[in-house]
This record gives C-alpha cells, structure tokens and sequence, in this order.
C-alpha cells in the first residue's frame, strides 16, 4: 500500500500549465527526491502532495489517516508575532515537555526552547522545523528545500541528520533539492522533474540518464548541474572541489567535505 | 428596581471593556496577517449596513452584521484576481461608506445622527445594547477559543495548515466573521472610524513585553479594557467626546509601553521588538 499516490496530476495557474501528467507513488520507508531546474514545478508538487494545491486533472491519494510531517522551504513569521520555540513545536497540536526535548534533540536543536522564533539563525530555524515536523509521528516526512540559506556544510550535516532519521523513525520522505550532489546520494529514488517527469528511477540510473543531462549538463555531472542550476540564486556552491564522484556513489554514501558538527 | 446598570456610566464602562476584550485578541491576529485595513473595510461598509437597517426597519444590528458579512467575503473572494489587496480594501470600503452616507439621504421620515454611528455614543448604550455587546463578544472569545490552533497555524503558513489538515480558507472564514461580528457590537462603542483603532491599538501595545501569541492576546486585551475604563473616566472629568478618548487612551498606553520597552532594552525606540 503507497503511503501517497498521483494519478495524471495536472496543474494549471490561469492557463498556464505547471505540471502535466505527474504520476508517482511513495512507498513506506522509502526516500525520494525530486531535482528539476527552477520553474519546473517542484515546489506545486509537493504543495499538490500536502493537499494546499487543487489540481487542475488527474488525482491525489493518501492512505487514510496519513501523518505528513512538513518542513517549507522557509518560514517568515511576522515580527509582530512573539513566538517561543517550545510555543511552536505545540502548533497545531499541543505537545508535552518530554515530547519537545526529544523533537528538538532528534534534529539536533536542544537547548533552544526558550528562544524566540526571530531570533534564530538559518540553520537552527531549519532543525526546529524540522523538529516540529517529527512531533506528529510522521509517515511520510516531506522537505521542501529545506536547506536553503545554510551553507554546505550545514546542509550536509542536515541531509546526514535526515537519513539517520529515517533509520530510527522508519518513515518515507519526499524531498525537493537543488542540492543534487548531496541529495541524490541518500535517495532510493530521484525524479527528475521539468514540468513532466522526465526520467526517474535510481540515482545512478537518473545521473547518466540523457533527459537528465540535457536538463543538468553533462561531463562534469552534478557539479556542472549545480552550478548551472544555481545561477539566478544568490548562493555561492562553486567551491572548488568536484562533486561529480558523490552523485553516482552508493545510496548511502557521503561527500567527503561533510562537516559535522 | 433601580439596579447598578441604570446608571449610564456603568453601562458605558462594561460596554468599553465588553468590546474591548475581544476586540484585543481579535486584533492581535489582524495585525499578525498584516489585515489591518481589512477592519477598517468593514467597518466602514457598515454605515451602509446602518442605512439599510433603518431603510428596511431591522435591528440596526442585524443590518451592520449582515453587511459586515458580505463585505468581508467580499474582500476575500475578490483577493488575488487583478487587484492589489490594498487598492481592493481601497475600493470597497469608500464606495460603501459613501453608498453607505447616500443611502441614509434617501431615508425619509428618519432622523438619524450619522456622529453618533461615526463616532460611536456609549454614553448612550441601553441594557438591551449592553446585552447585545457581551452576547457577540463572549461568541467571539468563544470562536477565537474553539479556532486558536488551527487559526494560528494557517496564520503562520497556509502550507504548514494543509500539511496539518486544517484548511486555512475555513480559517480565515472564521476570523472574517469574528470581525464582522466585533465591527458590529462595537458600532455603538467607538462609532465605525475608530473600531479598527481599538482593534490594533491595543493588540500593537502588547507587543513588546509577550513572549508567545497567547500573551500578547492576554495583555491586548487587559491593555484594551482598561483604555476604555481609563478614556471614558477622562472624557468625563474633561468633557470630551467619550469614543475618541478611549482611543486617545489606547494610544497613550501604546507610546508607554514600546518606549518603556525601548528604554528597558536600552537602545533605540522602535515600533516593535523585533530583529
């Protein structure tokens, strides 16, 4: 039984079609991640996924009773709205104490209970949403570039964070990245997204597949793809090293320059 | 039976706190998505709820309410097709404060005093007005209460609502009616130009010493109710008009508060504490 199911999902705003004919499950346990040039429609599917995105043909299913944990590619929270930590780990649901620490120590953001939301860097923001995205039990726990804003290091460190997760917690996640080099490693499965999907299937599989080269580039692989893919953010991921080797590693390898913290 | 409530100043008192403690929490989530100018869309649309009321002989109440209503699902369902929220809000609430102003023009017969729904007259609040503003304020409390998670949430981020199988479109729905319903009781209070002040000021004025949404609500509406005991005392001893002074009230504590906390913080005064 597919935690969540997508039939032929199509999904247009004001005629203009974003995504057409999606169609992917996502088992129990299992990592997926989906990489696709900016505008290819990464962020309407996940949001199709959590139910925020009608769509406009095909359909969506989830098992009943399905638990989503949902960490956003970011969080503005109005300066004008005092939020503790702790306070936010409670929404929607009230959580205990014990349940708060152990969120909070499970993504590596102990000790910020007490800390006011606006006050946090980057990279703590992103464990505490993590942490309040672990506090519902998920299934399925979906990451919505969740490591946007955080250096390399920090977002090796939290993708490490992720998969340890996963072995403790057994749950499938759905993870949209640009990040390809660091991400594609971890995934059982990559989609390959551009409006449509336009390859999928093992990382290894994915990285020397011809749509996805002709999307990301060839030659030098993920790191030509990153760099390509990033040229209208204002990140700096042309660091120097090669990326290409990790891309095409075992599912559970690692880049080497992982910093841990 | 002469009782405590047939004196006009009590009355008046329990009618400013009635509105103003659920006015407060109401307002802390205006503020929190940045609606400000919502209140006061509704709010001035009421004054054609007033005109209607007299016009079709119902309940001044009822009429304020139902247009209150249509102009908050107005707003909403018109948002995001072409227009700038602010130019919608723009739009909507002068048109139906002048329809509103022209309406009452027609009205033969009736003579009404438009200050005294501009302006508010709480001087002039009965014991049905005062029933009518605890029934719609204790409702409005209670709907905030039933909501506060879920309304809370879908403030923070739609997305993390849908995520979480609360639909934040039901959300705002609640939050539209809680306003109409305010905007209606308070009417009588403050009059339709300053509900939208005893909504944000007070909410504004908590900010700076709460730590968590709950607070601020607490605080606001500590802070409301007494703006309205401590401005209707003052337009009693220096005989000005009690609604505007209330808000005066509001106002002050608004300075003192976020000036105490600039000068506690030891640093520039600023609007809010944040960042």
């Amino acid at each position: 039984m597919q935690l969540i199911s997508l039939q032929d999902l199509s999904v247009s705003y004001g005629g203009n079609t974003v995504l057409s004919n999606v169609t992917f499950g996502i088992s129990p346990g299992e990592i997926v991640t989906i990489v696709g040039p900016n505008g290819s429609g990464k962020s309407t599917l996940l949001r199709s996924v959590i139910g925020a995105q009608m769509p406009s043909k095909g359909t969506v299913n989830r098992s009943p009773d399905l638990r989503i944990g949902y960490v956003p590619q970011k969080l503005h929270i109005d300066p004008t709205l005092p939020m503790t930590v702790r306070r936010f780990l409670s929404l929607p649901d009230r959580v205990s104490n014990a349940q708060a620490t152990s969120a909070l120590e499970q993504a590596g953001a102990g000790q910020l209970s007490n800390r006011q939301m606006a006050d946090l860097s980057g990279g703590q923001f992103q464990r505490v949403l993590l942490a309040r995205a672990l506090l519902c039990q998920p299934q399925l726990l979906i990451l919505d570039e969740a490591t946007q804003g955080l250096d390399q290091p920090g977002s090796a460190a939290f993708y490490q964070k992720i998969e340890t997760l996963r072995q403790t917690l057994g749950c499938a996640i759905l993870m949209v990245s640009h990040e390809l080099h660091v991400v594609m490693a971890a995934s059982d499965r990559v989609i390959c997204l551009n409006g449509h999907i336009c390859c999928e299937g093992e990382p290894e599989h994915v990285a020397s597949a011809p749509e996805y080269r002709a999307l990301f580039g060839s030659g030098t692989q993920g790191a030509l793809a990153l760099y390509r893919h990033e040229h209208n953010h204002s990140h700096d991921h042309s660091c120097g090293h090669d990326h290409g080797k990790d891309e095409t590693g075992g599912q559970h390898s690692h880049p080497a320059h992982e910093a841990h913290r | 039976m002469i009782t405590l409530f047939d004196s006009f100043l009590i009355r008046a008192a329990l009618a400013g706190t009635g509105v103003a403690i659920a006015a407060a929490p109401l307002g802390c989530f205006v503020i929190w998505r940045r609606m400000a100018y919502f209140g006061d869309a509704t709010a001035h649309a009421s004054i054609l709820g007033v005109a209607l009321a007299l016009g079709f002989q119902v309940p001044i109440f009822a009429g304020v309410l139902i247009i209150a209503l249509l102009m908050a699902t107005a707003v909403s369902s018109l948002s995001g097709r072409g227009f700038a929220m602010d130019t919608l809000l723009g739009v909507l609430a002068h048109s139906s404060l002048a329809f509103g102003l022209v309406a009452v023009s027609f009205l033969q017969g009736i003579r009404i005093d438009l200050m005294a729904y501009l302006f508010g007259d709480i001087l002039a609040v009965s014991r049905i007005d005062l029933a009518v503003i605890w029934g719609g304020a204790t409702l409005v409390l209670l709907l905030l209460w039933a909501r506060w998670s879920a309304l809370l949430t879908a403030t923070l981020s739609p997305d993390l609502a849908y995520a979480a199988g609360i639909n934040p479109k039901r959300e705002q729905l609640v939050l539209t009616v809680a306003l109409a319903l305010v905007v209606a009781v308070a009417i009588k209070v403050v009059g339709v130009l300053l509900i939208s002040a005893l909504l944000l000021i007070p909410a504004a004025a908590a900010r700076p010493f709460a730590a968590t949404p709950e607070r601020m609500a607490a605080i606001a509406a500590s802070i409301g109710a007494l703006a309205a005991l401590v401005g209707l005392q003052a337009s009693f001893v220096l005989d000005t008009p009690t609604g505007p002074t209330i808000v005066c009230a509001a106002a002050v504590f608004f300075a003192l508060t976020n000036l105490g906390s600039a000068i506690w913080k030891n640093r520039l005064p600023a609007v809010s504490n944040d960042r």
